[in-house]
């Protein structure tokens, strides 16, 4: 064996990952990982701070701005707290409408980041475009997915990338039967697409890895959590009501970081997202979802971070399901939108955005003007954990591998998260220091 | 060596949304990959040449130091800079600060303040280097996106029409919400590019794409006065993702302090 020296890993600008970050890692003259970060440093936003003065009616169409990738994500949640917040629950055809428009950015987000972001990895190409070469009806196919939940956010939302659609109390304009019942013809079709994908993705080589986080999701009683829940759920079997999350959680900041980081309130990092849902809720997976996922070798929960592509591939089809389901049952709803009054106080909304969790809490005065606001996004959540699992990453694996291999290898398992930086400034640049 | 173009996508203050816009040219693109070399797409690859590039897509605002230097780095290197969205074209939503005190913002989201570095002010590209194309709206359309790069690559001018929303309301066929509904509607003053979504699903137009040529924004501020809306809320209307450009800035001061209106 050669003899041991200090080595740094550095990637300065993370990519096929959405927004700006980067990663360090120090290896010490021992062997020993000194540190594993993940750095986020998209520039800082202030949303939370602009928020306040503003409408409460505004938060929707401002909060979708935080991020072009999940804004359904950011609309939803923000809709749920303000509805909290005045004492309205939104439920019925209009609750459906949601949980549709929603399956669009699932099928959109999940189709984009499992072939053009992270199967290069295992595939061995710097980009999908790249991949295409030699996969491209692999690429094809997952193009032809991302554009059906495109289109799927077009026909409930009005636009794929910040939908115009969507207000407090429900939609601005509802879609008739027709309308919808002439876009299922292109879910079976993009059902058969996902069932292909996730044949694909099972039969990729996984590298060995284990979490020890705790897991994190929202608990949307007997379903598959996407669009609401009034609680949130661990894999200790601890559950909460939403308006304690703030007791729960913890937000705190660290120097290298524009993103705030979290932890559980007794000091553990937890992850949240497709593996956390999954390991969660895998029992209210639809037939083909918990046929396909069974196929791919998925048990009742993942532990191996790297198998997230298939869980995302697993996830796909189940929101193609979804959708298929909520069209098949629609029925107009009398009115596009329940009327929401507005009142002071505080309210709180937790959905699931493709990447994980996202939490938005709001107080308001009387007139609706929102006073405080507070957004916890997922990747600001995972970050403690995605640098704690490099960490676990880099001592099992850097006597057998060169910089560029573990820088490589690093990158892999940071983009196994689908980490958003735009989200979480309030992410990321792979720095390796070996000395 | 290819003698594709090299085309190259850089990202600053933003939400990704308009790069994205790329990556959801679905159809096209495979074809456009095959026509260009994509030089540097930090979301759509680990792949990163060196300049100089034939064309340069630059996507969010400056709001660091930093960045400030970086856009000088991306212009010098850049044959031609387009740059895309209301963040590169007007500041975005995060231009609000320039509004208030972004020492308050910092300590308003931040506990140690004195870790983040940032500008008083968001401020569009063309603040800071000479730009050759500025496409509109939060977020960009595909559409024009690729009317955009087809232009530059092939030598012309983009058909991007300045016009306002109206017109495209118009020629999709639409009742109009202001006058069949009195619904508040940016439509009359508001660029041309969405294709008039928002009155297709019976709402107002609410300023994505920013101001278009000539905006007569106190006539629509009268006429917002007239269906009832308070100065308050008139003022809100202009104050979003295009708050900082210089017609929007100038309609919700006016809207906000109407006396002061000729």
């Amino acid at each position: 064996m050669s003899h041991l020296h200090e080595r740094t890993l550095r990637v300065g600008s993370l990519a096929r990952v959405e927004g700006e970050g980067a990663m360090h890692v120090r290896l010490d003259g021992a062997g020993r990982v000194e540190t594993a970060r993940l750095e986020i440093y998209e520039p800082p936003r202030f949303f939370e701070a602009f928020l306040r003065g503003r409408d409460f009616a505004e938060a929707p169409d401002i909060t979708a701005r935080v991020c072009g990738i999940c804004p359904v994500a950011y609309q939803m949640s923000a809709c749920l707290a303000m509805e909290d917040a005045c004492g309205v629950r939104v439920g019925g055809q209009l609750a459906e409408l949601r949980r549709l428009l929603y399956c669009g950015e699932w099928i959109e987000s999940h189709a984009l980041h499992v072939h053009l972001l992270h199967a290069p990895d295992f595939l061995g190409y710097p980009s999908g475009i790249d991949m295409a070469r030699d996969h491209r009806a692999d690429v094809e196919r997952g193009l032809e997915l991302k554009k059906i939940g495109n289109a799927l956010m077009e026909l409930v939302g009005g636009r794929a990338i910040h939908p115009v659609n969507v207000r407090i109390g429900g939609f601005h304009r509802v879609p008739t039967r027709s309308e919808l019942a002439a876009f299922a013809p292109t879910l079976r079709r993009a059902l058969e697409l996902a069932l292909e994908t996730v044949i694909w993705v099972a039969g990729f080589d996984f590298p060995e890895a284990h979490l020890k986080h705790r897991f994190l999701a929202v608990n949307q009683e007997a379903r598959y959590p996407i669009d609401s829940g009034t609680g949130v759920l661990t894999d200790t079997g601890v559950g909460y009501d939403v308006r304690h999350f703030e007791d729960y959680v913890f937000e705190y900041q660290v120097p290298h970081s524009t993103a705030l980081y979290a932890q559980l309130a007794d000091g553990t990092a937890y992850l949240t997202g497709p593996l956390a849902r999954y390991s969660l809720h895998s029992a209210k997976l639809s037939r083909y979802a918990a046929t396909a996922a069974k196929a791919a070798g998925l048990g009742a929960e993942c532990r191996n971070p790297f198998r997230s592509i298939v869980v995302r591939a697993v996830e796909i089809v189940y929101a193609v399901e979804e959708a298929l389901r909520i069209i098949e049952q629609y029925e107009p709803p009398d009115r596009p939108f329940v009327p929401v009054e507005p009142c002071a106080g505080r309210g709180c909304g937790v959905t699931e955005a493709p990447r994980g969790l996202l939490y938005h809490r709001y107080d308001l005065a009387e007139d609706g003007t929102i006073t405080a606001a507070r957004i916890v996004p997922p990747t600001a959540q995972n970050q403690a954990a995605i640098e704690a699992e490099l960490c676990d990453l880099v001592q099992a694996h850097h006597t057998g591998m060169d910089d560029e291999a573990l820088t490589h290898l690093c990158e892999q398992a940071i983009r196994n998260h689908d980490p958003c930086i735009s989200c979480s400034a309030h992410f990321l640049d792979l720095h390796v220091d070996r000395p | 060596m290819t003698g594709k173009p090299k085309v190259a996508v850089f990202k600053f203050a933003s939400c990704d949304g308009c790069q994205l816009t790329l990556l959801d040219c679905e159809d096209e693109l495979l074809a456009l990959a095959d026509a260009v070399e994509i030089a540097h797409f930090t979301e759509a690859t680990r792949t990163s040449l060196p300049g100089p590039y034939d064309l340069a897509l630059v996507e969010g605002s400056i709001t660091t130091p930093e960045d400030a230097e970086r856009i000088e780095q991306v212009r010098a290197q850049s044959k031609f800079l387009v740059v895309i969205g209301a963040c590169a074209t007007a500041g975005g939503i995060q231009a609000l600060r320039n509004f208030g005190d972004v020492r308050e913002f910092t300590q308003a989201v931040y506990a140690r303040p004195d870790y983040i570095s940032t500008l008083a002010h968001s401020t569009p590209i063309a603040d800071h280097v000479p730009v050759d194309f500025e496409l509109r709206g939060c977020p960009i359309d595909r559409g024009q996106l690729l009317e955009v790069i087809t232009a530059f690559l092939a030598g012309r001018k983009p058909r991007i029409p300045d016009r306002s929303v109206c017109y495209e309301c118009k020629a999709r066929g639409l009742v109009c919400v202001t006058v069949a509904h009195g619904t508040p509607c940016l439509g009359p003053v508001t660029h041309a590019g969405c294709g008039a979504i928002c009155p297709a699903f019976a709402r107002g137009c609410f300023g994505c794409f920013g101001p278009a040529r000539g905006a007569n924004t106190p006539a629509l501020i009268e006429l917002l006065h007239q269906q009832g809306e308070s100065p308050e809320r008139i003022a809100r209307f202009f104050h979003t993702f295009n708050a900082a450009s210089p017609a929007f800035a100038k309609a919700s001061q006016d809207a906000a302090a109407p006396e002061d209106m000729p």
